[in-house]
This record gives structure tokens, C-alpha cells and sequence, in this order.
């Protein structure tokens, strides 16, 4: 179990620390995303745990023990970077056998082990072959395997999947995910993308300037949202509070009680004739399966909605009808149940 | 095809007619006397001779030269590594305050005159110096100690431009992986490195052992290297010969280390990829003090001849006084020189303007033509020739240059034994490499595709160049610029054949003062040494100023 305590670190150039008092817990076996956007100290507070920053305050500690002191070579976890820094000289089972010829492990030992992981990672066969050679995909498997091979405590991965493209990057969160979950590895993962933190973490951070904004199980984050901002970087198309967030609440039948406020997924108001709230197209825009519209509603100001593909699709200045669905609704800081679940 | 063929080919020949200039030049000046003199050693009276070659090279005193210059330069090389690479990491990896300044200090003994640098020496050890009383005058520990002065720029610009740009992430994942500092600076630092530090050993070894004006005012009579061997097998004992067989065992192993440093400096270009600032370097934290001490002895070493020799230059019999710089005015203590020291410099001025403009003509002339990337494999082969011909003035001995200058530059049409070009010519010849060396790589960093988007953009051939060339080569023209002016001033090995003895340029003029006994002929070479020190130290301060890693790429 890691334990993060009112850790802050401070770069010498900078006026503002880079990670701010932050606390976190992650339990053993535990895949925790920590989500920010770019420099919001994501990066920094995972190199901290890692030892590669020295801390101004607080404490990393893990399984109870404090690991001030402690250098970055003996805490037994393992990183992997964005660009995989695999080492050039050396071949993909040299890269992946890299720590076990650190450890002294006998060379039948080493090859059979790499092998292994190989095949865990999707690469077998691929011991021989150059690291130069291969592809932005294959290079962060290849890292994937390099880390595992330690049996790290814990595996630290800096946006492991940003540099790939979309495809890719879908395809290989998901394997991340299952061979995280097959080989029981505990992870802090930093990422400023949150498809990859849901498909791969159980448990989810939200940084923003050096400030732990929430935490939390993923469902957790995802329902609630701690304000405005992490529910726009969460994926929230719409964030509305006070009179603007009751009117829709209304709407839909959830009451009146709007807390800090509400965020809307695109999906929450759809185009329907018979819906409570009316408004006039600002733009549309036709997306495969549906058409994303920006609509000036009364009495709550520009949403994001869609409308059938099927039906005739409405175009710029005609008058809609919207009907709310809470489901596919937040309300900011509220741990409960989505608004509109009876 | 046939069309893109036919542009292909109009290309490359508008390519070859570029290079035609330089390598005319090269041809007429360099080939063609280098190529005389290795003629004299292998023909004896007309017939072709390679015995008379062995023979010589198995002379007593031939095979003592070979080996003092092989022990002296391997030492030399492997002092400045060690020393050279610790220093590499404070100053290019470690964020501490000045290191700007102590980068660019590190780098001016490398362009110091080698003159100055043998006087500021024999200031530094001679009986009456500071470190008079371990009597290391005349000794090879200080002709070595010269020699790593010299080169430590040499290992710490290279090294430094690769280790600058190396992420250090790739180290921290092998720390997280359990590796321990020892063990990451031994699988992953190093190796990483390894291209750059053979690279830098082969050209320091090369320097050492064509290394002429520290040895001859340092080691006297007794301690001769194949260079200085040369120089007094032709001046002293007018053995020809024999001075042509040393030129051609010393171009050969010149290539051969030439080839060794190309290819692995090929190699160092593909691993490169650089990473910005934060990710290189770090705050210096106390256990860096082993290096951080190595360092600060470094500079002292460094430090220590420049200061006594301005001291000296300022002291006659003890009390301070400025009588050696007003001597400066005179020919000498007993009018012994041609010429004052004062017009001696501003001869050195004049060909050293000469010198750099024709340098500068040429250097940019080859780096345009080899710093293109053709497509056909035979073109780039035939560039890769063209570049690695116009590194051998790096390698090949002044001295030879000079000497062959001598041999068959003086016969019609090629008379030029009176001609007043006949030095700066040699000089460009000696400055053409590190030119075509600082405005190659930049040519070639320029990405083709900017020079498209500008064109796509509406841009004439001319306006493309101005808009995107020109605002990236300024820096490092003006950077070659103050590089071959301070070679230029400095040149000694080509000059000491060539120059007219009643034109005599402000280097050979110290060495006439250095051979001179009594000590105001010596005070005399002290001021003289520090005023040409400065000025070559301000011409060169431009490539500092201008911050651009051209030795990096030597």
C-alpha cells in the first residue's frame, strides 16, 4: 500500500510549487490513474513517489515503512515513460532482461523469464530484433515488459499510451489493463487523457496546478465531479449551475435541489417535439450515428444536445425541443446517485 | 522519369560546378603538395624507392621520434579523457550557477595560439616559475601537461554535445529498474556515450600527435615528435628524405584515425536524439562532490599558465613593470629581430583577414555542397568522399602543408614562393575543415520541409533563402568567422616554412624570441604571447557569444 502524505515539491525556477501538499492512498493491487492536464504536476508528484525529486514537505511511505532516504534504485518499483526510453544498445531481450542481469540471475533463468514476458505483452518471438526497428506501439510494450520484469511493488507509468495514435492507444489501455490485472500489479498511472484512465485504472485522481482537486474510485469521480472544471476535463459537454442548472433539473424531473451544480454529457438533452425545453440552433454538426447541436435554450443559455440522424436533422436557426435525461447527468460534488435514478 | 531523371542529373551537376572552386583550391593546394613531398620520400634520383622509406623509418633516432610521440600522445589522450569526461558531466549536466562562462572558459585554450600556450608553460615550470623547484622544464610531463590543456575542449564539447542532449529519463528507468548509480553509469551512461568519447579520443590523439608549436618551445632539442621532427629534418639538417618518409607514415595514420573518428561520429548522429533542458540536466546535490572537486582542479590547471604568464609578462627583475610590452616596439634586446613585435602583428592581422575571407569562401562553398542530401546512394557516396577530403587539412601536419608548399609551389606556372598569398593560403588550408565542420551541421539541421512551406507560401529560391537559411546560419557564420580568424593568428606549423623572413607573423616571431637566450628576449615573448592570446581570445569570444556547439562536431 502506498501512502502519499502533504507532499509538496518545488522546482528552483519556479514560483508556484509544482505538486502542492497532496495526499494519496493507493492499496495493493490497486490501479490508480492520477488525471490532469499538462503541467498540472502529474508527472512531477509520480517522479517524486519514484525518488527522483527531492521533496520539500511531506512523506512517501510504503507498507508503513517511510521511504525518505531511501534511493531510487532500492524503493523495488519500476517506471515507464511516455517515449518507453528503451536503452539503444541493447536488443528487445536485452532491454527486457535488463534488471534480471542487475540482479545476477543465471542466463537460462534471464531468457526463459523474457520469453515470458514477452508473450504476456503480445510480442513473442521479438527477443532478437533491434529496439530501433520497432514500431511506437511495440517500443511500449517492450517497456511494459522491461518494468514487469522486476515483480516491481509498484509500476509507475508516465502517460504510457500518449504518444501513440487513437487506435492504437485504445487497443493497448485495454491490454494494459488486463495484464495489469494478470500479473496482480499495483500502478500509478498519469495520464491527461481520460478514456485511458477509465479503461485502465480502478481508482482515479484529479490533479490541477499541483492540487489534488478529488479522488477516488472511478465510478466515484465519474458521478460527481468536484466543480465545473474537472467535470469539463472528466467529459462533460455542459456544466450549469444555479438558475440555469434548476431549470434543466426541472426539466427533467429531478427536483430542485442543483448542489454546486449540474454537468450534461451531450447525451443528456436529445431533440424530441414533445420537450419541456425549447431553444434555437445555434450550429450543427452531423457526427456518425448522431447530430451534435450547440442550442441557445430560454432561460438556461448555449447547451450541447444531439438529434436523430434519421428524422429530418435540424439546421442553424430552426426552433427545438429538448428532453432532458438526468441519467446521463452530475451533480458537482455529490457523491450520491445520478440526479434523475429514482 | 526520363524529365525526373534529366533534373536529377541537371542537380547534381549544378552541384559538382559549386564544389569545382574548392576542390580546385584543394587540388592546387593541398593534393598537389602533400602529394610532392610524399613523392620526394618514395623516389630516390627518379626511381621509384619504397626500401629507402624503411630504411629510414628503422634510423635510431627516426624510431625514438616515432616512439616518443606514440607514448607521449596515447598519455596525453588518456589524461584528457579522464580528466575531460567528470568534467563533461559538472558542466553539461549539473544546473550550476556560471556554467556558461566556465563552459566558455574551458573551450579558449583551444584556440590559443600553440606558441602561447608553450611560453605560458615554460613560464609555469622554468627554475624561477612557480613550480621551478620540481625542475619539470624540458621534461615530457610538461610537453603532456601542454598537450592536455590543449585538448580538453576537445573532450568536453563533444562528449558535452552528446551527453547534453541524452535524456535522463533513460537513466532514471534503469535506477527504477534497481539499477545503482555505478550500474546505470556503467550500462546505460557510458554506452550511450562511448561514440562521442572515441570519437573525442581519436581527434585529441590526432592533435597530440601533430601537436608542433608546444612541443618545439617546450621540448628543446631533446623531446623531437614526428612533427617537430619534420620541421628540423627540413630547417636544421635539410635531410628531405627523411622529413618525407615521417609525412607520409604520419598521413597515414592521420586517415586511418581520421576514418575511426567519421564513422563513429556517423554513429553518434543516429543515436542522437536530443531532449530538451529539464529533461538533461539537474542541481548539483552533495554526493557530485568527486567530481565537482576533479572539476574545480581542472580549472585551476587551466588557470594556472594564463595567470603566471600575464604576471611574468609584467615583471622585470622582480619588480613590476611594464618595460617587456613598451619593448614591444623594438626589434629586441640587440636588435635581434628583423622587424618589431608590433609589425610582426599587424602582419599577423593582415594575413589573418586574408586568411579568413578566403577560408570563409571556400567553407561555405563545401558546406552547401555536402551538407545537401541526395536521394541516388552513388551521389551520397560521392559526398561522403567530398566531406571526409576536406577534413584532411584537419589531419595532415601544418608542417607538412607548409613544406610541401615549399617542394612544388616553386616552379612556373606555380611560383609562388614570393607571392604575398602564399601564407594566408596555407592558413585557409588549415582553417577550411573546422569552417565546413561549424556551417555543415547547421545546414544540415535546417528541415528540407521548411524550406518547402516557405516555398508553398509564395517564396522565390532567393527569398527562401533569406527568410529561412540565412536567419539560422548567421550565428554560426559569424561563429566560423572568429574560428578561422583565431586559427589563422595562431597558425605556426605552415607559417615557419612560408613566411617571408622580413614579413614575419607575431607567432614566429615568439618562437625567434623563446630560442633567444637571456631573460628580456623571454619577457619580451611573455608580452608578446599575452597580446596575441587576447586578440585571438576576442576574435573567438564571437563563438561564444553566439553560443553555438560548433566544436561539438569536430
Amino acid at each position: 500500500m502506498l501512502t502519499v502524505r502533504d507532499l509538496t515539491v518545488r522546482f528552483d525556477d519556479a514560483d508556484t510549487a509544482a505538486v502542492d501538499h497532496v495526499s494519496l492512498d493507493l492499496p495493493a493491487g490497486d490501479v490508480l490513474a492520477v488525471l490532469g492536464p499538462s503541467g498540472s504536476g502529474k508527472s512531477t508528484l509520480l517522479r517524486a513517489v519514484a525518488g527522483l525529486e527531492p521533496l520539500q514537505t511531506g512523506s512517501v511511505a510504503y507498507d508503513g515503512h517511510d521511504l525518505a532516504g531511501c534511493p531510487t534504485h532500492k524503493r523495488g518499483f519500476a517506471l515507464m515513460f511516455q517515449d518507453g526510453q528503451l536503452f539503444p544498445h541493447q536488443t528487445v531481450a536485452g532491454n527486457v532482461g535488463y534488471a534480471l542481469r542487475l540482479r545476477r540471475a543465471r542466463s537460462a533463468e534471464v531468457a526463459h523469464k523474457v520469453e515470458e514476458l514477452l508473450e504476456l505483452v503480445g510480442l513473442p518471438g521479438f527477443g532478437a530484433r533491434n529496439t530501433t526497428a520497432l514500431s511506437g506501439g511495440e517500443r511500449q510494450r517492450v517497456a511494459l515488459a522491461r518494468a514487469l520484469a522486476v515483480e516491481p511493488r509498484l509500476l509507475l507509468l508516465d502517460e504510457p499510451l500518449s504518444a501513440l495514435d487513437r487506435g492504437l492507444r485504445e487497443r493497448l489501455a485495454h491490454d494494459l489493463r488486463d495484464i495489469l490485472v494478470a500479473a496482480g500489479t499495483t500502478a500509478l498511472l498519469v495520464t491527461h487523457d481520460q478514456e485511458e484512465a477509465f479503461a485502465v485504472a480502478d481508482r482515479m485522481a484529479l490533479m490541477r496546478s499541483g492540487r489534488l482537486v478529488q479522488a477516488g474510485t472511478v465510478g466515484q469521480v465519474w458521478r460527481a465531479p468536484a466543480d465545473p472544471e474537472a467535470a469539463r476535463f472528466l467529459g462533460y459537454a455542459t456544466v450549469l449551475v444555479g438558475a440555469a442548472a434548476a431549470r434543466v433539473l426541472e426539466a427533467g424531473g429531478g427536483g430542485s435541489d442543483v448542489g454546486q451544480g449540474l454537468a450534461l454529457r451531450r447525451s443528456a438533452l436529445r431533440v424530441g417535439p414533445a420537450g419541456p425545453l425549447h431553444g434555437r440552433v445555434l450550429a450543427a454538426r452531423i457526427t456518425p450515428g448522431a447530430v451534435r447541436l450547440s442550442v441557445d435554450v430560454e432561460g438556461v443559455g448555449e447547451v450541447h444536445a444531439v438529434g436523430d440522424l434519421e428524422a429530418a436533422p435540424p439546421a442553424v436557426g430552426n426552433d427545438v425541443h429538448l428532453v432532458p435525461d438526468l441519467t446521463r447527468a452530475a451533480r458537482l460534488g455529490d457523491p450520491g446517485p445520478a440526479p434523475g435514478t429514482p | 522519369m526520363s524529365r525526373q531523371t534529366s533534373t536529377r542529373w541537371s542537380s547534381g551537376l549544378g552541384l559538382l560546378a559549386l564544389a569545382a572552386v574548392p576542390l580546385a583550391v584543394l587540388g592546387v593546394f593541398f593534393v598537389l603538395p602533400v602529394a610532392g613531398m610524399v613523392g620526394r620520400g618514395f623516389f630516390t634520383s627518379g626511381s621509384f624507392d619504397p626500401v629507402g622509406v624503411l630504411e629510414i623509418l628503422g634510423r635510431g633516432q627516426v624510431r625514438r621520434v616515432l616512439w616518443f610521440t606514440l607514448w607521449a600522445s596515447t598519455a596525453a589522450t588518456a589524461v584528457t579523457v579522464v580528466l575531460g569526461v567528470p568534467v563533461t558531466f559538472v558542466l553539461h549536466r549539473l544546473r550550476l550557477p556560471g556554467r556558461r562562462v566556465l563552459r566558455a572558459f574551458v573551450v579558449m585554450p583551444f584556440v590559443m595560439p600553440t606558441v602561447v600556450v608553450g611560453v605560458a608553460f615554460r613560464t609555469l615550470v622554468a627554475s624561477s616559475g612557480p613550480l621551478g623547484r620540481w625542475h619539470l622544464d624540458g621534461t615530457p610531463v610538461a610537453i603532456i601537461a601542454a598537450m592536455v590543456f590543449f585538448n580538453l575542449a576537445v573532450v568536453v564539447r563533444t562528449v558535452g554535445a552528446l551527453w547534453g542532449g541524452l535524456d535522463r529519463r533513460r537513466e532514471e528507468a534503469a535506477a527504477a529498474l534497481g539499477a545503482s548509480p555505478v550500474q546505470v553509469l556503467r550500462t546505460v551512461t557510458l554506452p550511450a556515450l562511448m561514440p562521442g568519447i572515441v570519437s573525442a579520443a581519436s581527434v585529441v590523439f590526432l592533435f597530440c600527435a601533430s601537436s608542433f608549436g608546444v612541443v618545439l618551445t617546450l621540448g628543446g632539442l631533446r623531446y623531437s615528435t614526428v612533427e617537430t621532427e619534420i620541421y628540423l629534418l627540413t630547417t636544421q639538417f635539410l635531410d628531405l628524405r627523411a622529413a618525407s618518409a615521417l609525412s607520409v607514415l604520419q598521413l597515414v595514420v592521420v586517415c586511418a584515425l581520421l576514418y575511426v573518428a567519421q564513422r563513429t561520429r556517423t554513429a553518434q548522429e543516429q543515436v542522437l536524439d536530443r531532449a530538451g533542458h529539464r529533461h538533461t540536466t539537474r542541481r548539483p546535490c552533495a554526493r557530485d562532490w568527486p567530481v565537482l572537486s576533479v572539476t574545480a582542479g581542472v580549472l585551476a590547471f587551466l588557470a594556472a599558465p594564463l595567470v603566471t604568464l600575464v604576471a611574468r609578462s609584467l615583471q622585470v627583475d622582480g619588480g613590476w613593470s611594464l618595460q617587456s610590452y613598451r619593448a614591444l616596439t623594438t626589434t629586441g634586446p640587440g636588435g635581434a629581430l628583423l622587424v618589431t613585435a608590433s609589425q610582426a602583428l599587424a602582419n599577423s592581422w593582415r594575413v589573418a583577414v586574408d586568411a579568413t575571407l578566403l577560408a570563409m569562401l571556400l567553407g561555405v562553398l563545401v558546406s552547401v555542397v555536402v551538407s545537401r542530401r541526395p536521394r541516388a546512394p552513388l551521389e551520397r557516396r560521392g559526398l561522403a568522399v567530398l566531406d571526409a577530403l576536406f577534413m584532411l587539412p584537419l589531419g595532415v601536419s601544418a608542417v607538412t602543408v607548409g613544406f610541401g608548399f615549399l617542394v612544388t609551389l616553386d616552379r612556373p606556372p606555380l611560383d609562388l614562393r614570393s607571392s604575398v598569398l602564399l601564407v594566408p593560403i596555407a592558413q585557409a588550408m588549415v582553417a577550411l575543415p573546422l569552417v565546413v565542420r561549424t556551417l555543415s551541421p547547421v545546414l544540415r539541421s535546417v528541415d528540407p520541409r521548411q524550406r518547402q512551406a516557405a516555398a508553398s507560401l509564395g517564396a522565390s529560391p532567393l527569398r527562401v533563402l533569406v527568410t529561412v537559411d540565412l536567419p539560422t546560419l548567421w550565428r554560426p557564420l559569424l561563429a566560423a568567422t572568429g574560428f578561422a580568424f583565431a586559427v589563422s593568428l595562431g597558425e605556426f606549423g605552415a607559417t615557419s616554412f612560408l613566411v617571408r623572413p622580413d614579413r614575419p607573423t607575431l607567432p614566429v616571431v615568439i618562437y625567434q624570441l623563446v630560442s633567444r637566450p637571456g631573460e628580456q628576449s623571454f619577457g619580451m615573448a611573455m608580452a608578446a604571447s599575452v597580446v596575441l592570446g587576447t586578440v585571438t581570445v576576442a576574435a573567438m569570444g564571437l563563438v561564444e557569444r553566439v553560443r553555438i556547439g560548433s566544436l561539438g562536431t569536430l
